[in-house]
């Protein structure tokens, strides 16, 4: 693009794409660290290979495109690897991440035409994709450590170079995963969940989960610094999570046995994580608030529907890629209204100025004549 | 009054702290004046004056042409030199038809021009004439006062230059709640409006209530942002005498001075799609409108001069100053602030929406309220990405629109899709782009299908009226050839007759 200066104005706000994806890291940032103290050594290699890839295929791209590589200073790549980081679990090997963070970058992005162009959350592409492909390696869940050197640097290694075997002992099911398991043999939920699983646990996120998804407590601080540098609106999040929440106390007060309440919905699984990082993602999401509302909507209710009915325990990277799809078609149909325009797009109209004053001048009239 | 406000806007800073304090100050005369033909909305003024002839301060030296138009003064007494192309206050750099006057020094007014002074005083007159002039001018007729208003010249001096008493005129027509005067100044680094509300409120009172005459408002209200507040105290003191005018005090934000906009936030009202401000019963003028409106019914003094702020980083102390029109952009900053740095880009207007000029030969026309010397770092102007679909810019829209789509599709040459996401409505205020993460010149896109819309219009236009002119002649040539054959066959049927009679 040429950069003659042509056209007004001539003044920004110095807001740049760069800072934006730097807002969003930094959010990242406690879930994250959470996540590296909870799972250990392996889950910092994975983090790394993962963001590393994702850096070097955008090089990579960019020059095989002709683009200029500073393009992959904006760091949307690196949020890209990261996010994907933090939507796995935090022991999966090494080739995991590589192969995830290519298809986020290779397919899910440049392929489409690089930054702003994709149609589809890159990084949720890439999980969907290893998920259905490498199922046995995306659902095996370390149980959390209890100190962060649990795991020393050489056997961090080995796990994440794949030579060795994760025993049983060292796993254990998330929330959602022990929830649709138990369903399905017909426990009685109410007592297995409660046994399993206690608020503070949940909050604080001490249970099994993907590497950054664990801690409800810190991805909502994230979520809030998003919120107040203005990186992200409410209207994406708020509309997710209330859907769900809504969803969850209808269901739940129709048969406490077979649906499960509110905050379990709410605080565990990747449905924070993915309504304040991932659904709220720019280019593929809604550009109207009124858009947006309907998106949010939308991802809620297809999380709910998949981890209830559906044949994942979690659902929330299927719902927000179905609803992707739909972006382009929300953002024809739900545009803002035009000043001085209805809805439809006719000019506003207004009872002409006469009888406006007319009106005025009775109703003055009337006031005048009362006293008398 | 409680005050609902317009959708989105944005919050650039100010920097009006850089003049706001500096009391209107008079320039020495230039060495030239080149004052374009049309600094106004509608067609140019043509020049009623010759090369060589010598011409008085507030002389008439060019009539309205056809149409919408307005005439053109000569701001001060010197000889025309040259008419013809002029360099034009336009960011191509280009030239327009002008005259340019050659000052004599003396500054000679003409006979019938009461004010002559240089502005120091706001109101000259003392009070009993001043209470004469007053009672003589709502004595008059508002054709008769509309009349002297096109006869000065005097156009809006917030930006959009629309001829004033064009504008009243049309309002007088309907029925008017509100006369709105527009003391926004949205715009950073303009104080001119400021400057002029607080040295002259006075003035700008009793053109408000001008205007109020010639349209029969029953009511006039100064809207000022809440950032100058010593220009609202001098309002609210002016305006004091007065039941019927009230000074509103509104939130600062862009584009608050958009007469769309300031309707908007102070009546609640929109104004419809396609029609005037008129539709919901308000008028809006600009302050210095009101005050150029004042000058030409008291003093009979044309538009021949201005408030300009002269601001931003290259200028070594920026002030406010009242130039005359046509003053080289050189002349104003060499005496009115000077230069301390090379400026990366000079501007007419706001940096909102302000144009740039090529060349500081520019002369000052009656729309512009600053010129300004921006550094590259005030500007920020850095490498322009691919959308990211934010959204910043539908949420800064205060239209309502969707910034990224109309570019996308202009940028597609696809100006109907542009068109359909409501490029018409666009004010080109800049909010968008103001706030665009990747930096895309928007309102350039905006401006670029703009222009081909109306290229196309024009073509379809004169492609229609050929075709019209051809389908004409054929009709023509096939009523003659049908005359020609009914005259053959009358011809004949008469020699027929004829040889049957003989027969």
């Amino acid at each position: 693009m040429n950069n003659d200066p042509i056209s007004s104005p001539h003044a920004h706000d110095h807001s740049s794409v760069s800072r934006i994806m730097g807002h969003v890291c930094l959010a990242l940032v406690p879930c994250t660290v959470f996540g590296f103290y909870l799972f250990g050594f392996p889950a910092v290699n994975l983090w790394i290979i993962t963001v590393a890839t994702a850096i070097f295929c955008e090089i990579l791209c960019l020059r095989l495109m002709g683009y200029p590589i500073r393009q992959v200073f904006d760091g949307s790549a690196m949020l890209t690897g990261w996010i994907l980081a933090l939507s796995l679990p935090p022991w999966a090997p090494w080739w995991i991440g590589f192969v995830g963070s290519i298809i986020a970058i290779g397919v899910g992005k440049q392929l489409y035409g690089g930054i702003g162009q994709n149609v589809f959350n890159p990084a949720m592409l890439a999980r969907v994709v290893l998920l259905i492909s490498f199922p046995v390696h995306l659902t095996t869940w370390p149980v959390p450590e209890t100190s962060f050197f649990a795991t020393s640097f050489s056997d961090s290694l080995a796990i994440t170079f794949g030579y060795l075997p994760i025993s049983d002992s060292m796993t254990g099911a998330t929330a959602l995963g022990q929830f649709k398991t138990e369903l399905a043999s017909q426990v009685a939920m109410a007592d297995s969940i409660q046994q399993s699983l206690t608020m503070a646990d949940t909050l604080l996120g001490f249970s099994p989960g993907s590497l950054g998804e664990t801690s409800a407590l810190l991805i909502l601080l994230g979520g809030c610094w998003l919120l107040a540098m203005r990186v992200i609106s409410w209207h994406i999040p708020v509309s997710m999570l209330a859907t769900v929440a809504a969803l969850a106390l209808l269901f739940n007060s129709i048969d406490p046995d077979r649906y499960v309440g509110i905050s379990f919905h709410l605080f565990t699984g990747s449905l924070l994580l993915g309504a304040f990082f991932i659904a709220t993602d720019y280019v593929t999401s809604p550009a109207s608030k009124k858009g947006q509302l309907l998106f949010g909507a939308g991802c809620g209710a297809l999380s709910y529907i998949i981890r209830t009915w559906g044949g994942y325990p979690e659902g929330i990277s299927f719902a927000i890629l179905f609803m992707n799809a739909l972006t382009p078609l929300i953002d024809a149909w739900l545009r803002p209204r035009i000043y001085g325009r209805k809805l439809d797009g006719k000019p506003k109209t207004y009872p002409s100025p006469e009888d406006s004053a007319n009106a005025n001048a009775s109703s003055l009239s009337k006031a005048g004549s009362e006293p008398s | 009054m409680w005050l609902s406000l317009f959708r989105g806007g944005v919050h650039p800073d100010g920097f009006k702290e850089l003049s706001a304090t500096e009391a209107i100050r008079q320039l020495p005369l230039p060495s030239q004046l080149n004052l374009p033909l049309r600094q106004h909305a509608g067609t140019e003024s043509l020049p009623v004056v010759e090369v060589g002839e010598t011409v008085l301060k507030g002389q008439l030296i060019g009539r309205a042409g056809r149409g919408l138009s307005a005439p053109l003064h000569a701001p001060t007494s010197g000889q025309i030199t040259h008419i013809g192309p002029i360099v034009a206050a336009h960011p191509s750099g280009g030239n327009t038809r002008g005259i340019t006057i050659e000052p004599d020094g003396k500054d000679t007014p003409l006979a019938s021009m009461g004010w002559t002074g240089s502005g120091q005083h706001e109101i000259s007159d003392s009070n009993a004439l001043l209470e004469d002039k007053l009672q003589h001018i709502f004595a008059q007729a508002p054709e008769v006062l509309a009349k002297r208003l096109a006869d000065a010249g005097i156009v809006g001096m917030g930006g959009a230059s629309f001829p004033s008493a064009v504008k009243l005129s049309m309002a007088s027509h309907q029925s008017i709640n509100t006369l709105i005067i527009n003391g926004g100044e949205c715009e950073p680094y303009l104080t001119s409006d400021d400057r002029l509300m607080q040295e002259r409120s006075q003035a700008i009172v009793l053109g408000a209530r001008f205007i109020q005459h010639i349209i029969k408002a029953p009511a006039i209200a100064i809207v000022i942002e809440d950032n100058k507040s010593d220009a609202i105290a001098a309002m609210t003191i002016a305006s004091a005498d007065y039941e019927d005018i009230e000074v509103i005090t509104v939130p600062t934000r862009y584009p608050m001075g958009s007469a769309k906009q300031m309707i908007q936030a102070v009546t609640k009202k929109e104004v419809p799609a396609g029609s005037r401000s008129t539709e919901v019963g308000v008028l809006v003028h600009n302050v210095a409108t009101a005050h150029a409106i004042y000058q030409c019914l008291t003093e009979n003094r044309p538009l021949i001069s201005r408030i300009v702020t002269l601001s931003g980083g290259a200028i070594a102390q920026p002030q406010n100053v009242e130039a005359l029109i046509g003053t080289p952009i050189r002349h104003l900053i060499e005496h009115g602030g000077g230069l301390k740095e090379a400026p990366s880009r000079l501007l007419m207007g706001g940096p909102m929406m302000g144009q740039i000029m090529p060349t500081d030969q520019a002369p000052l026309i009656k729309g512009a309220g600053g010129v300004l010397a921006l550094l590259e770092k005030e500007i920020n102007d850095t490498h322009r990405s691919p959308c990211i679909r934010c959204g910043r810019c539908v949420e800064a829209c205060p239209m309502g629109l969707m910034p990224l789509e109309i570019a996308n599709h202009s940028r597609a040459q696809n100006f109907e899709g542009a068109v359909d996401y409501g490029l018409a409505d666009c004010l080109l205020c800049g909010s968008c782009a103001y706030i665009c993460p990747s930096h895309i010149p928007l309102v350039h896109y905006f401006q670029y299908a703009k222009g081909e819309i109306s290229r196309q219009k024009a073509n379809q236009k004169r492609t229609d009226y050929t075709r019209e002119l051809s389908a004409n002649r054929r009709q023509r040539q096939e009523q003659e050839a049908a005359a020609k054959a009914a005259a053959k066959a009358a011809k004949a049927k008469r020699r027929k007759r004829k040889t049957e009679k003989t027969n």
